[in-house]
């Protein structure tokens, strides 16, 4: 009887938990709603799935308790019932599969015309590159990172020279514009993880990896790495500002392009 | 064709092969030590086994006080917290569960059920321990190492397993792998004889569809652990490779702090499938066993047999043959192709629905039984609890692009303790409080063991189900502090404070389990040779504890299945699995 009771309980009080606690994700800052969307339907069938096993077992424990005289029912299978359940449960994964597929085919598909933005993670601080006036990225490579050019990019190809580089600080986004993330490591691997983007990428050495979102609510994010990097993986912070065009614009006129970086260094070198 | 029907048993061939001659001890030492029986191997198995899960229990309470009082303890850095949870995760997996499963539960329970007089390789046996033993030595050597065991994480992913960021570098991460190698050795050889004891040594007339659930169980387990360890073997000696002499099999072109080094063109995202190959399948080598297990403990204390039988044997098949094409879905966000995703996605949801069977046909086993709600019977529901709770959310994670907003996060964490923790560590409670009378002869206290189940299973239900909530709102797993994130308020922290002490408590409550199995050893309830009146062949030895060869002068002979629970007409509601056909008319 009070087994009965407590699995009631437990039933019952995760429904409770789950509507009543103030625990829930972050509200959203980018295009990516259909996530949400294909996981309040994952609740919703997983959530009645337990409530209903566990009621079932708790109706069970109560209803065929042991008492004097009782005997169990010599029943070995059952074909018809155990075919249907096996199609019921199929049916209940495909409508949880078939839309999780669906977005994941646009999250995967960078749709024409979108900026390309790369982020370089280090141990442990993150820095971006954007392309300049020609609109590409120049090539790079971890050969030829040094202090002068902590990002590595390679500098005789003429399309890196425009690059702008900010290294080590806060990456802004004009709104409502379609971003394509190319994520490369500098030494181990780190993930690009912004909550309110509900995306999440690895930034692996050897490779480029890529992610793609519209940020859709001005605001400052908080950036966190989310792949184990070593011991200050928990502090490898950074900022993403989202903000009007015009906003914008004024903070990249402000930032240095790779050129203007390395000339001052060469001057700095002079000098001393 | 399996016989669930209740007609006359069939007719039991002829004995093709004699019976063997064991081995037989001379001494203390190859009595009690160097011991070729499966029954003594298998305690030196949980003994180890459940005494380095000690350290994981402790290195799991300093990972909760940290998490929950993060600033007050000075004793923890980062680095200490990142050694703590990477020897937490991989004693639990690897050195725990995975070996009290199979070389455990495993070597006491395969000879007896299928009534054999011993493993068919005992003297392999017998090394396969004693190399496991070495292994958690070693293990437990990288400790006291300089700089420390590896802070890695359990998943030891290059590049940061061998680079100097991560702590234990020097020493920690070299003896780690070295542990991984040994361990594999061992069990290889246990492995190997468990199969084939298996498939060799059964009785005449256990057939492979009369074996209890728990032989198909671990039997699987073993055979998908043969298969998927040698790719954590290789990755392993890779790594091992790459770390110290040099050759960059899982390293790229990478500047550590400034510092070019000389590693070239090697693959992180090559080690993750390597691992993940066994990794995935790992999860299955304790799930599986479990399943087995917990069936055989419904369908006794229930007094009814396991609905489904046959469902449920190709249930384990399928669910092992599918576990080897799931893999990538611990990938998902690594930067492979993304394209695999649909792929691994889909399989990953279709093994649900095998998984959905079991399920069902543990709890339609309930359906008109007769329950005696014993301290084993207990666990087995909060198994099915927890492996409900913990399987749903795998749902989750298995959907591709809802695991992008999850993936490594509390969310995470509080998934695979929920499904691969609580639910087989729950199992093995209700395995030990079942078997515990037929290894030692005594029965476990009861008083003492309700007392446990409730504490353990509401304590692990309080610490697991709100920690997904955490992970929903967005705080990473493998995180020295939380900090001030603008997103997590301040509630947050309330809540872990709780989650701590529910934590605290549930390990409370297992010294009050380790005190009754010391207590009850000398003190418990005489057994009797079958106290809960179970059919399976181990509860019907001539002594309790089974003596040396299990079965005195002739093996049994099995005339039925494994679940003739309250068959109409028989006066018993239990036909013992050795009773011939015509006794059950009387």
């Amino acid at each position: 009887m009070t087994t009965a009771i407590i699995l009631v309980l437990v039933a019952l009080g995760s429904v409770l938990f789950h509507i009543l606690s103030p625990w829930w994700w972050t509200p959203i800052a980018s295009n990516w709603g259909y996530i949400d969307n294909t996981i309040i339907i994952t609740f919703w069938i997983t959530g009645v799935v337990f409530t209903a096993i566990v009621l079932f077992m708790a109706y069970c424990v109560f209803r065929f308790r042991h008492q004097p005289g009782r005997r169990a029912v010599y029943d070995p299978e059952n074909k018809k019932l155990e075919w249907w359940l096996t199609i019921v449960t199929a049916v209940g994964v495909g409508a949880m599969l078939a839309p999780g597929l669906f977005v994941w085919n646009q999250f995967v598909t960078v749709p024409p015309g979108t900026s390309e933005v790369e982020v370089i993670g280090q141990q442990w601080q993150w820095s971006f590159r954007l392309p300049g006036e020609d609109r590409r990225l120049g090539t790079s490579d971890n050969r030829y990172v040094s202090s002068d050019n902590p990002l590595g990019l390679n500098p005789n190809d003429p399309d890196a020279h425009d690059d702008v580089v900010i290294e080590a600080n806060d990456l802004h986004l004009p709104l409502d514009k379609p971003v394509k993330l190319l994520l490369r490591s500098i030494d181990v691997l780190h993930s690009f993880y912004v909550p309110e983007f509900r995306t999440k990428m690895d930034l692996v050495p050897g490779m480029v990896s890529y992610v793609w979102f519209v940020p859709t609510r001005t605001g400052t994010f908080e950036l966190l790495c989310a792949e184990l990097c070593g011991t200050a993986h928990y502090a490898m912070r950074g900022k993403v500002v989202v903000e009007q065009e015009s906003e914008y614009q004024v903070w990249l006129r402000k930032q240095k392009t790779f050129a203007q970086l390395s000339a001052r260094t060469r001057q700095a070198k002079e000098t001393q | 064709m399996v016989d669930v029907t209740i007609g006359p048993a069939g007719a039991v061939q002829p004995a093709e092969v004699k019976d063997v001659e064991l081995y037989h001890p001379k001494s203390w030492v190859t009595k009690y030590v160097f011991c070729q029986d499966a029954k003594v191997i298998a305690i030196q198995y949980s003994i180890t086994a459940l005494s380095i899960g000690l350290v994981a229990l402790v290195l799991s309470w300093l990972i909760r006080l940290q998490l929950a009082f993060p600033s007050s303890l000075s004793a923890i850095g980062p680095g200490e917290y990142l050694q703590f949870i990477t020897m937490h995760g991989m004693i639990m997996v690897i050195y725990l569960l995975t070996a009290l499963f199979l070389g455990g539960f495993g070597n006491y329970l395969i000879p007896l059920m299928v009534g054999a007089r011993d493993m068919v390789f005992p003297y392999v046996n017998m090394v396969s321990y004693w190399v496991y033993l070495l292994a958690v030595l070693v293990l437990v050597a990288s400790f006291f190492a300089p700089g420390g065991p590896t802070g890695s994480g359990w998943t030891l992913y290059p590049p940061q397993a061998i680079l100097s960021g991560t702590p234990g570098r020097e020493w920690g991460i070299i003896l780690m792998l070295a542990s991984l190698i040994l361990f594999i050795i061992g069990f290889t050889m246990g492995g190997l004889n468990y199969v084939v004891t298996v498939l060799q040594a059964r009785t005449r007339g256990m057939t492979l569809m009369r074996m209890p659930l728990t032989v198909w169980g671990i039997l699987t387990a073993t055979v998908l652990a043969l298969l998927a360890f040698p790719a954590l073997f290789v990755g392993c000696v890779m790594l091992l490779f790459d770390r110290i002499l040099g050759t960059s099999f899982f390293m790229p072109a990478v500047v550590e702090m400034g510092e070019h080094l000389k590693y070239r063109g090697g693959s992180p995202l090559l080690f993750q499938h390597l691992f993940w190959f066994f990794g995935h399948p790992e999860v299955y080598i304790v799930a599986v066993p479990a399943f087995g297990i917990v069936s055989d403990l419904i369908g006794t204390h229930a007094r009814k047999n396991i609905f489904g039988y046959r469902m449920m044997v190709w249930a384990i098949v399928v669910i092992g043959a599918l576990s080897f094409v799931v893999w990538a879905h611990h990938m998902y966000v690594s930067g492979m192709n993304p394209y695999f995703g649909f792929f691994f996605a889909a399989t990953t949801l279709i093994i649900a629905i095998p998984t959905a069977i079991k399920v069902y046909n543990w709890v339609l086993t309930l359906w008109r039984g007769d329950i005696h709600l014993t301290v084993p019977m207990l666990f087995a529901l909060s198994f099915i609890v927890t492996f409900v709770n913990g399987g749903l959310t795998g749902l989750f994670l298995g959907n591709v692009v809802v695991d992008v907003p999850l993936s490594d996060t509390m969310f995470v964490v509080a998934h695979f303790h929920m499904v691969m923790g609580m639910a087989p560590i729950f199992v093995i409670f209700g395995a030990i409080y079942h078997w515990y009378p037929k290894v030692t002869g005594r029965m476990l206290n009861e008083m003492l063991g309700k007392f446990h189940f409730w504490v353990t299973f509401l304590g692990a239900y309080a610490i697991y189900f709100p920690m997904h909530y955490i992970g929903l709102l967005g705080v990473p797993r493998r995180y020295f502090e939380m900090g001030d994130m603008a997103f997590v308020p301040k509630s947050a922290t309330a809540l872990n404070i709780f989650i701590t002490m529910a934590a605290l408590t549930v390990g409370f409550a297992q010294m009050v389990f380790l005190f009754n199995l010391i207590w009850s050893l000398f003190k418990g309830k005489p057994a009797g040779s079958n106290p809960w009146r179970a059919t399976t062949l181990e509860w019907q030895t001539p002594e309790t504890p089974p003596g040396h060869g299990n079965w005195g002068k002739e093996l049994p002979v099995v005339y039925r299945w494994a679940y003739d629970y309250s068959v109409p007409g028989a006066k018993e509601d239990f036909v013992p699995q050795n009773q011939p056909a015509v006794a059950r008319a009387a």
